[in-house]
């Protein structure tokens, strides 16, 4: 019992290091700066007083929460362990009594709750400027749509923190895991559809990958219903996504750690 | 050209201190790196060594550089572990990462997290050991004070210079209340003044009944703090006893002993003869 609760204390000492990197960077500050900007010069924009523009302008907004949210989880996961390395900020590091494990895991957390607090501050911005244009907004469909989200960047944050010890640059890792990602988004729903129409053996592949990969597009359908003010996802679906979720974490945190607890570190 | 190197393993019993519970125990410890490319051999950083540093004692750990410290070092901390041989810290395997619950490391040239505050990386260091709040606030007080970074506390770490880099990775090492110390060339990059208030500390240490480990190529400095040695060269132990003893034995001081390990003077001899 004490030794869990000393490897909690520990996890959490290294996420909080991580959560105050993300708000004494610039890049969030940034990002929401752009964000707030776009979206309050669209909402100033008034098309021959069209009644359904607060239906483009939420669009556009949760885009750009979209796009901020993943280029702060892939940047700032992308650099976690090789900036440790490159710093040797490991070494003080590893040598209290701190494993390989309890370090991949607090860079996790570390980085899904800075993504969160970050989701947070651009939902609320979110409602702000629906509340201006429309006179209710719903309070679960908004928790559903920053759970979901969170959810869906905490695979996509697993997936970063993978490719931060396979691969030897940070850059390079952000690169392919944006790529990866947009590419699911966009593709990941017609790759089986696809698989049908190719000869062998790509179709098997197709149909493989199709299996293989997290479909983060199934959270993003969740943007919809926040646009177009739908009903609420049923419960059970967010539980069963919230597992689709944590089952890909899980998978990408024990790849992780198999891969950084054999790395010769040296000083 | 390869020279021997003369082996001059203090035939003397390495004499220890009163207190002879070992602190570090190394037994038989062999370090390879494997070759990087197909059919390369494998690089033997430590071979088959054996030591024992004690309860109390300021050990010196010397070597020319590449002679097998940092690698020794490296196992001793968890970083890596031994090909072969074991190697234990209080008696407890070094794998087992609460070995490390008592130790304080300064790493040579070590930068911390520059957007964090002196004070706010000490408060990481101790919840990592599990430090109470109270307690921990005091420690970090008493650090800050010892390592003269009081005013510069609430600054972000990015705006020290080197010297207080330095100082400040030696009050983390400390913020444990470690019962051993391990240094690694820890007044590298420091003044004179920086220097002189490492070996305050240590001395300092010492008198508490701490243990500490260090590397160092300044052989002046270890003469003056350390209570034994060892010195290491490709590998192996060359020398293994108390400096006084040393210097007694072989009639010089630190400095030329250790050159005289290496092979620097045939080495120098040789090239002066062709």
């Amino acid at each position: 019992m004490n030794r869990i609760r000393a490897s909690i204390s520990t996890i959490w000492a290294v996420s909080g290091i991580v959560i105050k990197e993300l708000y004494r960077r610039k890049d969030f500050y940034v990002l929401f700066v752009v964000t707030a900007v776009i979206t309050l010069m669209m909402a100033s924009v008034n098309f021959f007083h069209e009644g359904k523009i607060v239906r483009y302008l939420k669009d556009i907004c949760l885009l750009l929460i979209w796009i901020s949210a993943l280029v702060i989880a892939i940047a700032t996961t992308a650099r976690q362990l090789p900036a440790e390395r490159e710093s040797r900020t490991i070494f003080p590091l590893l040598a209290k009594p701190v494993t390989r494990g309890q370090v991949v895991v607090g860079k996790f957390l570390g980085c899904w709750l800075a993504c969160g607090i970050a989701l947070v501050v651009f939902y609320v911005f979110f409602g702000v400027i629906c509340l201006a244009k429309q006179d209710h907004i719903g309070f679960w469909q908004y928790f559903q749509a920053i759970w979901l989200q969170w959810g869906m960047l905490a695979i996509v944050i697993g997936m970063v923190l993978l490719g931060s010890v396979v691969f030897s640059a940070p850059s390079a890792n952000a690169t392919i895991c944006f790529v990866a990602v947009v590419s699911i988004l966009i593709l990941g729903s017609h790759l089986h559809k696809i698989a049908i129409t190719e000869p062998e053996p790509l179709s098997v592949l197709l149909s493989s990958l199709y299996f293989l990969i997290p479909h983060l597009e199934w959270f993003y359908a969740v943007r919809d219903r926040l646009v177009f003010d739908q009903n609420l996802i049923p419960w059970v679906d967010c539980l069963l996504a919230t597992l689709y979720a944590a089952a890909y974490v899980a998978i990408f945190l024990c790849g992780t750690w198999m891969l950084f607890r054999r790395r010769v570190l040296t000083t | 050209m390869s020279v021997e190197a003369p082996s001059i393993l203090s035939t003397q019993s390495p004499a220890r201190p009163s207190s002879n519970a070992a602190v570090i125990r190394i037994e038989n410890l062999v370090v390879e790196y494997p070759g990087r490319g197909i059919g390369q051999r494998a690089t033997t950083a430590v071979k088959d060594l054996n030591l024992e540093v004690y309860q109390g004692e300021v050990f010196g750990f010397l070597g020319p550089n590449g002679a097998g410290k940092t690698s020794t070092m490296q196992v001793l901390l968890g970083f890596q572990p031994p090909t072969r041989g074991a190697a234990s810290i209080f008696g407890v395997d070094v794998r087992q990462p609460i070995a490390r619950q008592r130790i304080g490391y300064l790493p040579e040239m070590t930068y911390y997290y520059k957007f964090l505050t002196s004070e706010e990386l000490l408060r990481f260091y101790g919840r990592i050991f599990r430090i109470p709040r109270p307690e921990l606030e005091v420690r970090i007080d008493s650090a800050l004070k010892l390592v003269e970074l009081e005013e510069a506390r609430k600054r972000l770490i990015r705006t020290y210079s080197k010297g207080m880099q330095q100082r400040i990775g030696l009050a983390q090492a400390l913020i444990n209340n470690p019962d051993l110390l391990i240094l690694d060339e820890p007044t590298s990059g420091l003044d004179p003044l920086g220097r002189m208030k490492v070996r305050e500390i240590i001395q300092r240490l010492r008198s508490e009944g701490k243990t500490v480990l260090f590397s160092s190529h300044e052989l002046g400095e270890v003469e003056t703090v350390c209570d034994r040695i060892a010195i290491i060269h490709r590998g192996e132990l060359q020398v293994l006893g108390r400096v006084a003893d040393l210097v007694e034995e072989h009639q010089m001081d630190l400095e030329r002993i250790f050159l005289k390990i290496i092979g620097y003077g045939m080495n120098h001899q040789r090239e002066q003869r062709a």
